[in-house]
């Protein structure tokens, strides 16, 4: 299976993950890009993920539910997509939704920037940037491409938490 | 209503059910602001108090002390009298819950990509 380093900040309740795949770049944006194959990786085994929409385009929607182990529905969720580059990148937000992908503003979003990139020998290497902050703000990071301030944000809070021995691992 | 049933179908989808959803509503919704993550980082040295802190941010006293409230409602900071003064802590405790959250969301992720691994296995061999 294939070595998965995970980066996370409990304040900022931020998490990225990044791995390397045995494929070209433009079969790992598939995985993304194709219903069939999300819904075999998307849910966790026991609540597999029916998409009922998939449109990777920017300003396109995915709509999506999962199913647990006795037959239950979750509600509905969406993907709203804010950007593209394929096979390179992906920035959308996943949230709750009804049937319609409409999102429901009563709970947090999730923000998702994946990032796909060609490390040569037929491998690589996939990321992907999970945020759960307002809305607001997530617009406005998204608005000003503070990638590189946001690394760097996350570096100094690692350092301030390693400094304190009583941080929960 | 309609929001704290979702979120405790959500909890249940991500393996949080042991929560009160009403605590992680809380720590969600206290760090969902920047100045107030910001209040957490700083509130782990423990040295200030909510005048010392209100320095260091452009609003008025009032809208820190506004803000150290919702943190001490969630769990995440607590005040200490240290002699005469009084100090705001980041309490570590309070911030487990986030990170349960992201541990959750670490293993999600790490299922997520053996499956993707699987897939593209498959499609090779074909």
């Amino acid at each position: 299976m294939p070595v998965t380093t995970v980066t996370k900040d409990p304040v900022a309740l931020t998490m990225t993950v990044t791995t390397e795949l045995s494929a070209s770049p433009e079969r790992v944006w598939q995985l993304w890009a194709d219903p069939r194959q999300l819904e075999r990786w998307w849910g966790p085994p026991s609540y597999p993920a029916t998409f009922v929409a998939l449109d990777l385009i920017p300003g396109g929607k995915a709509i999506y539910y999962m199913t647990g182990p006795d037959g239950q529905k979750t509600p509905y969720s969406s993907w709203n997509i804010v950007a593209t580059d394929p096979p390179k990148s992906i920035i959308l937000r996943d949230q709750f939704a009804d049937e319609t992908g409409t999102p429901d503003a009563d709970f947090p979003i999730i923000g998702m920037r994946v990032n796909i990139e060609d490390i040569g020998g037929g491998r690589t290497r996939m990321s992907i940037h999970n945020e759960f902050p307002s809305a607001e703000a997530l617009d406005k990071m998204l608005a000003m491409g503070m990638e590189e301030g946001m690394t760097q944000a996350v570096g100094q809070i690692d350092a301030m938490l390693a400094e304190s021995a009583q941080v929960p691992a | 209503m309609t929001t704290y049933n979702r979120m405790v179908v959500f909890m249940q989808a991500v393996g949080l059910a042991g929560q009160s959803a009403i605590q992680f509503d809380r720590v969600f919704g206290a760090l969902a602001d920047a100045t107030r993550r910001d209040i957490v980082r700083r509130a782990i040295s423990g040295n200030e108090g909510v005048v010392e802190l209100a320095a260091h941010y452009s609003m008025s006293f009032a809208a820190v002390q506004k803000h150290v409230a919702v943190l001490e409602r969630a769990g995440l900071v607590e005040k200490h009298r240290i002699g005469r003064r009084k100090v705001v802590r980041t309490h570590l405790e309070g911030l487990r819950i986030a990170q349960r959250l992201l541990d959750r969301y670490e293993e999600i992720w790490r299922e997520r990509i053996d499956l993707m691994a699987t897939i593209l296995e498959e499609t090779k061999e074909s």
